[in-house]
């Protein structure tokens, strides 16, 4: 595989790491810690908002980011040819 | 059948069942002993991930701690699973298109330095010792309550089943034992949540069952909160921790995660780049299941407890209460002399002290669950600590006889010679943990907030750095990991053991607790490594052409010899 093709492909993981991380920064940090006190002035249910996303909601965010990162990155090694 | 019949019917079966697996799949060879011969499927290795993963502090402690602490113990929720966010997307893939055995060998290939090798390697058994000696605690503490030997009988019996099936099978019977593990433990943490969910809300499913309403139509959360104002608890929903300190210690738990080595080397045992990011999506998943479930364990536990005692009548307690109250692990102690109890949070009225490790033990016999379902939680937990005892127990041995006695003290060890060191090792290290077992230091539950600290502080940085940044060389990560450390190890030690003059609450830096000064000791070794670095020479050519390799998944070989 030539450098620049390995570059490209490079890059393109780069990208989709800065993405998925600031979704995981974003649900944990911002939401469940953050922004705690606003977000649970708003009710869902039984649950307020910002509570619910520290101790329930960050964690399912995290196990999708995982899988969309598989498919994402599966279909980037097909791309490129790197999927054997 | 009495609760005590059913514990030893429960145990007996699942330990026959651990140790046929391991008879069933030993190894043979380095490969196998060390990762699994690199063959295990990645649904497989989610399974045993997960139980590698969830210790007796994931399953017995952590539901009590968040029950006491309400939003405060999200940063062991979020903490201990968006670390695997990190570990799927910066470092599996890329630790296992590397192969090799074991982290230090990452290290000290990549900064080609055998002083680089030997810091990780003492990292590596600093961090997992201090991890299995917890475990040893946690099987000591199920089988006195529950089977009623002796705590030293229970670890002896724990030590003796886990040297059985570590030393016998090595990571291949570790694997395939963990993912029996999981089902054990998953199930038994399981059943008793739903039923308790049903019970208090009439919602089958925990998780929902946590926001429902409660059999008198007001929610769960909302009678919980009052419950605590009327005692003088602060607010379940609301914590009493500073904002700072919640971050830092949240993100250093992750990182700590995603830095230990015990976790990381499950990543080394599958067949390609793609199942190792699999492997992680799956672990995470299995993990979840548990981890979404003990926040709602926590809020019935909670509910339930107070309900319960709160200005009840000595004599009018159930039986669990006496049946802990032996144990030692409640007591009450009625200081206004009125026969009844008073549990509030002002201590120089309160009568009643509950450890917190036996809210979900006991949870099920507060809840009047039926037997079976009691001596169920005991075989999860067994389950639990095992599991994690025996991941933990492999990468000492590792460390042992792969880092050191072959990478540096004996190069030309034949692999037969391998073997027997790596399974001596392992006799070793059962017993030094069995030995701390038994006579627990009392830093205990310190130390393991300083494992977390350290493998955040030391490894995370130089993984990372050496596989997204190839100028990142020797000089800058050995400078990186040593003051990472050091400085870790001198802010627990001045604010957790009061050397170096002390110190209180008021003088953290930042307002930063030990547990999460992790956080800060990772961005210093960030910082030194990247500025050490640009002022010395860049890495040989074959080191940067590693990490070009590294960076692309395809031609994994199967299982690299060295």
């Amino acid at each position: 595989m030539d450098k620049t093709k390995q570059q490209k492909y490079w890059n393109e993981n780069l990208k989709y790491l800065a993405i998925l991380l600031s979704i995981w920064f974003l649900v944990s940090y911002v939401f469940g810690i953050l922004l705690v006190e606003q977000l649970n002035t708003i009710k869902i249910g039984g649950f307020e908002l910002g509570f619910w996303f520290a101790q329930q909601g960050a964690i399912y965010v995290f196990v999708i980011l995982i899988f969309v990162y598989i498919r994402l990155m599966n279909q980037l090694d097909k791309k490129y040819n790197l999927d054997n | 059948m009495d609760i005590q019949t059913w514990t030893w019917v429960l145990v007996g079966i699942t330990f026959t069942l651990y140790i046929g697996i391991a008879i069933w799949s030993r190894a043979s060879s380095t490969g196998e002993f060390y990762v699994a011969g690199k063959g295990v499927h990645p649904i497989a290795n989610g399974l045993a991930t997960a139980a590698d993963w969830m210790s007796a502090a994931s399953f017995i402690s952590m539901a009590g701690l968040i029950s006491f602490d309400g939003y405060d113990g999200s940063v062991y929720l979020m903490g201990w699973t968006g670390g695997y966010v990190l570990l799927a997307l910066l470092l599996a893939p890329y630790l296992r298109k590397f192969g090799k055995f074991t982290v230090p060998d990452f290290i000290g290939d990549r900064y080609y330095s055998n002083v680089a090798r030997v810091v990780a390697v003492m990292c590596a058994l600093i961090v997992s010792f201090t991890y299995v000696a917890g475990q040893m605690r946690g099987v000591g503490l199920v089988f006195s309550r529950f089977l009623e030997v002796d705590i030293n009988t229970g670890v002896i019996i724990g030590m003796f089943i886990v040297l059985f099936y570590a030393v016998l099978g090595g990571m291949k019977g570790i694997t395939y034992t963990q993912v029996a593990q999981y089902c054990v433990l998953i199930f038994a943490f399981m059943v008793p949540a739903i039923f308790i969910s049903i019970q208090m809300t009439g919602n089958p499913i925990p998780q929902l069952g946590f926001g429902s309403t409660g059999t008198d139509g007001v929610y769960l959360l909302d009678k919980l909160n009052g419950l605590h104002q009327e005692l003088g608890f602060h607010e379940y929903t609301s914590g009493s921790k500073s904002k700072i300190d919640v971050f830092f210690i949240t993100a250093a738990l992750m990182v700590g995660t995603a830095g230990l080595p015990h976790v990381i080397v499950r990543f080394f045992t599958v067949k390609k780049v793609s199942d190792a990011r699999k492997s992680a999506g799956w672990a995470l998943l299995f993990i979840a299941i548990l981890y979404t479930t003990a926040p709602a364990i926590a809020v019935f536990a909670r509910t339930n407890m107070i309900e319960t005692v709160s200005n009840t009548k000595y004599e009018d307690l159930p039986d669990w209460f006496s049946n802990w109250e032996t144990t030692g692990l409640i007591t009450f102690d009625d200081k206004n002399k009125d026969g009844t109890v008073q549990y509030v949070a002002d201590a120089s009225m309160n009568e009643l002290t509950i450890d917190k490790d036996i809210m979900v033990l006991a949870n099920p016999e507060i809840a009047r669950l039926p037997n079976w379902v009691i001596a169920l939680v005991a075989a999860g937990g067994l389950a639990a600590a095992l599991s994690t005892a025996a991941g933990l127990l492999l990468v000492i041995s590792a460390s042992v006889s792969h880092d050191i006695i072959k990478k540096i003290v004996n190069p030309n060890i034949t692999e037969n010679g391998e073997l027997i060191a790596a399974r001596l090792s392992a006799v070793v290290a059962v017993i030094i943990a069995g030995w701390f077992g038994i006579n627990p230091p009392d830093f205990v539950a310190a130390t393991v907030a300083l494992a977390f600290g350290l493998a955040a502080a030391s490894f995370f940085p130089a993984i990372v750095l050496g596989i997204f940044y190839k100028r990142m060389n020797k000089e800058g990560a050995i400078a990186g990991m040593i003051i990472g450390i050091l400085l870790m190890l001198y802010y627990m030690m001045k604010f957790k053991f009061d050397w170096f003059g002390g110190g209180t609450k008021e003088d953290w830096w930042f307002g930063i607790s030990p547990e999460g000064f992790g956080t800060v000791a990772m961005f210093v070794n960030f910082i030194v490594s990247i500025i050490i670095s640009s002022f010395t020479p860049e890495p040989p050519k074959e080191v940067q052409e590693i990490v070009d390799t590294i960076r692309i998944p395809n031609n994994v070989g199967e299982a690299h010899e060295h």
